[in-house]
């Protein structure tokens, strides 16, 4: 078989002020016309890299050390510029990840595509507009003659990349790379997308090479897999036979690593990372350990702890509206309804899953039970008692410490400029817990060691940890409040897989140990079902459905549900 | 030893950055000696030029030593008070720097917080002070200074006019610099409050204050420490004008401008090294502090880079 792309033992170097690193170490990598080839992997083992060293867009000071990119029988390492600029985007397009970035907001549709196909042909204007419209619609857009004209904001997300792929193809391009173009967008429309990429693969006999870190995805579009990992492939075969049967250790960790839809886990296997160092243990605080953490937060009893069908939290008709009340300058000013008519219950000591596409409200709910927006009608209670809500919770409010939260992105909820040591104390000392130095150095020692972080940890600052560490030390700083109630807004889905069957068995393994009730959110359905006893369905600011999660996922009882469950994709072979 | 120093001059990347920068390292090795001259004026100088009874009028007007009529003990010559020009460099030097520190920490500390609760807070307080901070920036930095310094000389008692001048220079100069602080402060201020961890702070029931001052404010320094030391610069440059204007310090504590306003009356009278010195010592001081501040800002600033 006669590869349209193929990739022989690709080295490529990136130079640092600590010397070289190596970001792909010797990729081999075919791909035939009429193929979709999977490139998986977690984020840093180079798969974007690959596909920039194809479309010779390696970020500078990033060059190709050594090796192959054969394209068409030609070979595309040392290509000048201007042969390069001929190629890329006429036989080689690229599809991105962002279809907000990718667009210029600036530029209706038309122009756009016009540009594009009058760059790499000779044909007249009102030709290249009557290819373009009759690409959109090939891509599904409805009344594109109408909205060709219109500019990339008055287009939805799943609309936009639907544009960026006609845009991809309009000069009918030999090989697509897509890097992630499906990661921005909601479940709903990423099927959409996956297809439409799918059949027009078949149709055009276009050879595409589909990045992405999601193996559902993967294992719904693509014929054929590489695994990545740290630059190296780890494994390439047929897509059912990668998936389905792993060969290497790395591909059956990775696999099982991924929640599932169709049943309920303990626990995940934890996957070892081969760069992770030896954990130092060496550097230890006199008396810490976890145990010593755990007798702590359980020293003082919490009720809310006990698990029992005793509602902790109330919330009633909750509508939470945003920009109300304040009169525009111009015209009328209604305001944005983000929740409507909300009621949920959360009993001691449950994990209440809430899921809910994009926009849904998922967050704005946390953010009103945590008291950071204010409500426009309904009522909170918790623990019997009313919850204010917004900024009339007194500072002092007994439930600022017992309600606590973990948030999705580690990166900007821990503080740069503090120590891990004074992040972690700083709710101790706020909170009054403990007075004692000594006690609270060696009370953050131990939580961290609670956590699975080395004692050490506590030195350094929060940029010296990958996400996953981050986001260990973020639940160490909830739960050294000694909270009855944690609320987890998508705490894994900014990770990678295998960090987040860490972080997800982290969760449980605490939830069981201190009887932690926990709200957690997610858009990820697969998440909740290894997570939550119970599932709230939100869509659009209002609850569609609550129900046990065993009932729900074995039989949705509304569409809506129905729908979410059958278009996220799943890992049944 | 050096191998640790070596690793840390790699792992620190401000540091790594600085020694492999020979712009940045000639303008500190200048702005080192230009400081370090000031802060040992009093035992490095020849003599003490605001001792009027060590000054002889004999020896006024003497050219550079190596000119013909040259002093050796006056190795740059010396102005009209016959003063030793080099000596009078330095503690110029001295009191502009002074006068700049001061200046700079009145400016820093007043914009930052206004910068602070500006972005913190939002809303109208956000409104008004803004508005006042654009509306002294479209006035130049001189004349708000100046104002400042007419205002203190009409208000304060005329005996006290000398001794309390570095006081006025300070205030009229921190008044004319501390917008710059207010707006890079406010504007990160604005970028940090909506990271999460300060809505963690906040449900945590922090008191504002705490989180603008024990959270927020670390993560602004690095804005803050470039317009510091552009500012300084500033400041410097501020208060010689001021002086060669005639309002700054009095004329028997000369700071550069000072000097240089002294040289000019004699600039077309041959005696030319009146004015070049004490303006070639300005003009390295603020070039090399400005160097330094440029190589902060592109060091600090991850997108230039």
């Amino acid at each position: 078989m006669s590869a349209l792309l193929s990739i022989e033992n690709l080295y490529v170097n990136f130079p640092t002020r600590f010397g070289e690193f190596v970001a792909l170490d010797g990729v081999n990598l075919n791909v035939a016309a009429g193929e979709i080839h999977g490139l998986v992997g977690e984020s840093g083992a180079g798969k974007s890299t690959v596909g920039a060293a194809v479309m010779g867009l390696l970020q500078s000071p990033g060059y190709v050390a050594s090796g192959k990119i054969v394209f068409a029988g030609e070979n595309l390492v040392g290509l000048n510029n201007d042969a390069y600029h001929r190629l890329r985007g006429d036989r080689i397009s690229m599809i991105f990840q962002d279809p907000q970035t990718s667009l210029n907001p600036l530029l209706t549709i038309a122009t756009q595509m016009i540009e594009t196909i009058r760059q790499h042909r000779h044909v007249s204007a009102s030709d290249a507009r009557n290819q373009a419209i009759a690409l959109l619609a090939e891509t599904g857009i409805n009344d594109i003659e109408k909205r060709i004209d219109d500019y990339p904001h008055q287009f939805s997300g799943g609309m936009r990349q639907r544009v960026v792929i006609g845009l991809a193809l309009c000069t009918e391009p030999e090989l697509i790379i897509a890097d992630e173009p499906t990661t921005a967008l909601d479940v709903s429309v990423q099927k959409q997308i996956l297809k439409l990429i799918r059949t027009l693969c078949r149709e055009r006999n276009i050879g595409i090479v589909l990045i992405t870190h999601d193996i559902g995805v993967i294992n719904e579009t693509a014929d054929r897999v590489t695994v990545l990992r740290s630059g190296r492939v780890i494994e390439s075969g047929n897509t059912k036979d990668v998936l389905g049967k792993p060969k290497q250790t790395y591909t059956k960790e990775l696999m099982a690593a991924v929640p599932r839809l169709d049943k309920r886990l303990d626990r995940f296997k934890n996957i070892v990372g081969e760069d992770d160092k030896v954990i130092d243990d060496s550097w230890k605080v006199p008396l810490a350990s976890a145990s010593f953490a755990t007798q702590w937060l359980l020293s003082e009893k919490n009720e809310g702890n006990e698990r029992n069908s005793h509602p902790l939290l109330t919330v009633s008709n909750l509508d939470v509206t945003f920009n109300s009340g304040q009169a525009s300058w111009f015209g009328k000013n209604k305001g944005f309804k983000a929740l409507s008519n909300i009621n949920i219950d959360l009993m001691n000591g449950e994990v209440l899953g809430v899921v809910g596409e994009s926009g849904s409200g998922k967050s704005t709910l946390a953010k009103a039970i945590v008291g950071l927006v204010p409500l426009s009608a309904g009522s909170m209670e918790f623990k019997g008692k009313m919850l204010p809500a917004g900024k009339h919770r007194d500072r002092h409010h007994p439930s600022r410490r017992v309600i606590q939260m973990v948030f999705q992105d580690p990166y900007s909820s821990l503080n740069n400029r503090k120590t891990v040591e004074s992040i972690i104390a700083e709710p101790i000392r706020f909170y009054g817990l403990s007075h004692d130095e000594v006690e609270i150095k060696k009370l953050v020692a131990s939580v961290l060691e609670l956590v699975g972080m080395p004692q050490r940890a506590m030195l350094k600052y929060p940029h010296q940890f990958s996400g996953g560490q981050r986001q260990r030390i973020a639940v160490a700083r909830a739960l050294v409040a000694r909270p009855e109630f944690l609320i987890c807004d998508e705490p894994t889905s900014a990770l990678d897989v295998s960090i987040q069957a860490q972080i997800l068995n982290l969760l449980k393994d605490l939830q069981q140990t201190f009887g932690l009730s926990i709200l957690f959110i997610s858009h990820n359905l697969a998440v909740i079902r290894q997570m939550a006893d119970r599932v709230v369905v939100i869509k659009n600011g209002e609850v569609v459905e609550t129900s046990n999660t065993e009932q729900f996922f074995s039989a949705p009882s509304k569409t809506y549900s129905q729908m979410l469950l059958s278009e996220t994709p799943s890992l049944v072979f | 030893m050096i191998e640790s120093l070596r690793r840390w001059s790699i792992e620190n990347e401000l540091v790594y950055l600085f020694l492999r920068s020979p712009g940045a390292l000639l303008a500190a090795l200048v702005a080192l000696l230009c400081v370090g001259g000031a802060v040992l004026s009093p035992w490095i100088a020849a003599n003490d030029p605001y001792d009027i009874a060590s000054l002889d009028i004999l020896d006024s007007l003497i050219p550079p030593s190596w000119s013909d009529g040259g002093d050796a003990r006056f190795l740059i010559g010396t102005d009209d008070q016959g003063r030793d020009l080099l000596a009078a460099i330095l503690y110029g030097t001295r009191l502009s720097l002074l006068v700049g520190f001061l200046a700079i920490t009145f400016a820093s500390v007043l914009g930052v917080t206004v910068g602070l609760m500006a972005g913190y807070f939002g809303g109208r307080f956000d409104a008004i002070v803004m508005r006042i901070a654009d509306v002294q920036l479209s006035l130049p930095a001189i004349l708000t200074a100046l104002l400042i310094d007419g205002i203190a000389r009409g208000v304060l008692p005329q005996g006290q006019h000398d001794n309390l001048m570095i006081m006025v220079l300070t205030v009229a100069i921190g008044l004319s610099l501390w917008v710059n602080f207010a707006r890079t402060v406010r504007a990160t201020t604005f970028v940090e409050r909506n990271k999460e961890y300060v809505q963690s702070c906040e449900i945590m029931g922090m008191h504002p204050f705490r989180i603008m001052f024990v959270h927020i404010l670390p993560n602004t320094m690095g804005p803050i420490l470039v317009i510091l030391t552009v500012d300084l610069a500033v400041a410097v440059l501020l208060e010689a004008t001021l002086s060669f204007l005639g309002v700054g310090v009095p004329a028997n504590q000369p700071s550069l401008g000072t000097l240089i306003r002294i040289g000019t009356e004699y600039m077309f009278s041959g005696e030319w090294w009146i004015v070049i010195f004490p303006s070639a010592m300005l003009i390295l001081m603020v070039i090399s502090i400005n160097l330094l501040g440029d190589f902060l800002r592109d060091a600090l600033n991850p997108r230039i880079r």
